[in-house]
């Protein structure tokens, strides 16, 4: 784009000058305040953070894998069937989009609670005798996450399969492929671009996660945007709390840089 | 499997009384063809005329609502496409835009479980027959369109399938190489020995290739018969006037030999119609010539210069309207020209 040409973005330009580059320069400035790298070496070095980071990395791959494992049959469904069934299926995959993270986890807090109306069901079906623990660790937390980020996984999966020709996949067919083999050799490595870009979406959303982790977490499940939180506003550590962003900060952009990388090699 | 050649696997394709509708489209009506081994037949109509449809039921992609597909005397109409083994090349080519050119040839092979170093010698024969070897690890879109074409139809004759089916495959191409592609289709299929449909919305391409021609319009067929049956002894209006020019005018034979017009003028026929019946007559424009039995006159309404030929429309005394041929001698007559020309009864086709 030439310079001219780049005049009507100024105010977007400025406002995130402003709003977003100038709060990440100044928190950078905290975290070495003290002239040293001493809160780096806190989070990188101790145990106690480095776990936190850990089970940060594991849930956003485990809530990855399995919004891939949901979303890719359902964006292939809504891609591939009638136009009524399709409108139906965006519904319910826009819906929760478009409901608010917090009425979402509140809504998860009545459903997975102890005496909430999953367990309720279980024990009257007398499927169990003893609640089953939902709520307040790492399931509650997977369940809630994978339900609020679902739609991110499925919408690029959508896009990727209706993007493929259909002649191709008739082609396939006519050549005697079987279903199975039409998945794997047509549909599969054609609509990778899809699966790449809602995994990266789903994986990058999870690793700063905070609402959700925070409820349906109760303090049980420590993520790295729950520590920087506690680091805020109970521990009043901000150079901490801005140590631990930069290095969330890097790690986003390190998964954002390599996924970058695979991508292009794919569509070269 | 390997020393099988086309030939002795060539199918004979039958289908009966085809029917196929959409909601209140009748795509296919009542539609019967026999395709002999290795013969090369073009499905000729206009778009919308059910082509595509009766493409897509022998291929497996959609079921008829009534009728059979028959090959080699076999009922496929319930078997699905991937157990068809016949070879198509669509519109668009559909190649397999990650694989290789070697790849998409290899794929049918592979769906069959074919050994991999038969494979490779039958993916390598097949590309030098199509005059792509050294083309192998390029990829679709690297290919120009005509490369694309070749590939396509490598894919579609690779695994030696019962038949070939080719969906208006040249549409893409600019004439010099939809021309060269015509007649390099036609002679692999009769190297094969393919029994092959071909699907055209193009009468040219469909006298250039084929050994029969079906034309169909609105879903039912018109005329199945020989390129110059097609041509010169059409068997009504509507193909009269797809397949090439035509001046088409209707009238009542009036014995012996003679047909009246509506606008009173008579001709002299070769017909064996009874005194009375109604029939249509068709003159070729390129059939007029100086003489003939039949005289016309009148008046040029417009000269059009074709290089080979003069194309004119003329305007008669009577009030009829001709369209001529001539070959392209001297001058371009000019409008409001007298002109006499006249056509002998041979040429003149009553229907």
């Amino acid at each position: 784009m030439s310079a001219r040409g780049a005049w009507p973005a100024t105010p977007a330009l400025v406002l995130l000058l402003v709003f977003f580059l100038f709060p990440v320069v100044r928190m950078l400035g905290f975290s070495v305040e003290a002239g040293s790298f001493e809160w780096y070496a806190k989070a990188l070095g101790e145990g106690l953070y480095l776990g936190v980071f850990w089970i940060t990395f594991q849930i956003a791959l485990l809530v990855t894998l399995i919004c891939l494992l949901l979303g890719y049959p359902l964006g292939f469904l809504i891609a591939t069937t009638t136009p009524g069934w399709a409108t139906l299926g965006f519904i319910f995959v826009l819906l929760p989009l478009w409901t608010s993270v917090l009425v979402r986890t509140y809504a998860w807090m009545v459903l997975l609670g102890r005496n909430g109306v999953f367990n309720r069901w279980l024990i009257d079906a007398h499927l169990i005798n003893d609640p089953l623990p939902l709520l307040h660790n790492f399931t509650g937390v997977l369940i809630g996450m994978v339900h609020v980020l679902l739609p991110y996984m499925v919408l690029p999966i959508y896009g990727a399969v209706r993007r493929l020709d259909p002649a191709v996949v008739a082609a396939a067919e006519g050549l005697g492929a079987s279903n199975w083999r039409i998945f794997w050799r047509i549909y599969l490595p054609l609509t990778l671009n899809g699966i790449f870009a809602g995994s990266v979406l789903v994986f990058v959303l999870s690793l700063g996660f905070f609402i959700t982790p925070a409820l349906l977490g109760g303090g049980r499940v420590i993520m790295i945007a729950v520590l920087i939180e506690q680091e805020v506003r109970q521990t009043l550590n901000w150079p901490f709390a801005a140590a631990l962003s930069a290095v969330l900060l890097a790690a986003t952009l390190l998964v954002y840089t390599l996924a970058q990388r695979f991508t292009r090699s794919e569509a070269a | 499997m390997a020393a099988q050649t086309g030939e002795d696997r060539a199918g004979k394709l039958g289908v009966e009384g085809l029917t196929r509708r959409f909601g209140e489209v009748l795509a296919l009506d009542g539609v019967s063809l026999d395709i002999a081994p290795g013969e090369l037949l073009t499905i000729l109509g206009p778009s919308g005329s059910g082509k595509t449809t009766l493409l897509k039921v022998v291929a497996g992609f959609e079921k008829p609502d009534a009728g059979r597909v028959l090959v080699d005397g076999r009922d496929i109409t319930a078997v699905p496409p991937a157990k068809r083994d016949i070879g198509m090349v669509f519109q668009n080519y559909a190649l397999f835009p990650h694989l290789s050119v070697a790849g998409n040839v290899a794929f049918p092979l592979q769906m069959r479980n074919v050994a991999s170093a038969e494979i490779e010698r039958r993916v390598g024969e097949t590309l030098a027959l199509v005059e792509l070897a050294g083309y192998e690890a390029r990829l679709p879109r690297q290919l120009s369109g005509g490369q694309q074409q070749r590939v396509a139809l490598a894919r579609a004759i690779v695994f030696n399938p019962r038949l070939l089916l080719l969906d208006e495959p040249f549409g893409a191409l600019d004439r010099k190489l939809r021309e060269t592609m015509q007649l390099e289709v036609r002679r692999l299929q009769r190297r094969l020995g393919l029994t092959t449909i071909f699907i055209t919305h193009d009468q040219e391409e469909a006298l250039v290739l084929s050994d029969r021609i079906a034309v169909l319009n609105r879903g039912a067929l018109q005329q199945v018969a020989t390129t110059t049956e097609i041509y010169e002894r059409p068997a009504n209006d509507f193909v009269a006037d797809f397949v090439g020019e035509s001046n088409i005018f209707h009238g009542t034979l009036t014995a012996p030999a003679t047909i009246t017009l509506a606008g009173g003028r008579t001709l002299k026929v070769n017909s064996r119609g009874k005194a009375g019946e109604q029939r249509g007559v068709l003159m070729r424009p390129e059939r007029f010539g100086p003489g003939g039995a039949n005289a016309f006159a009148g008046k040029v309404v417009e000269a059009v210069y074709l290089g080979a030929s003069f194309k004119l429309r003329l305007a008669c005394e009577d009030g009829l309207e001709l369209i001529v041929r001539q070959p392209a001698r001297g001058r371009l007559p000019v409008p409001g020209q007298h002109i006499e020309i006249g056509i002998d009864p041979d040429a003149i086709h009553v229907f």
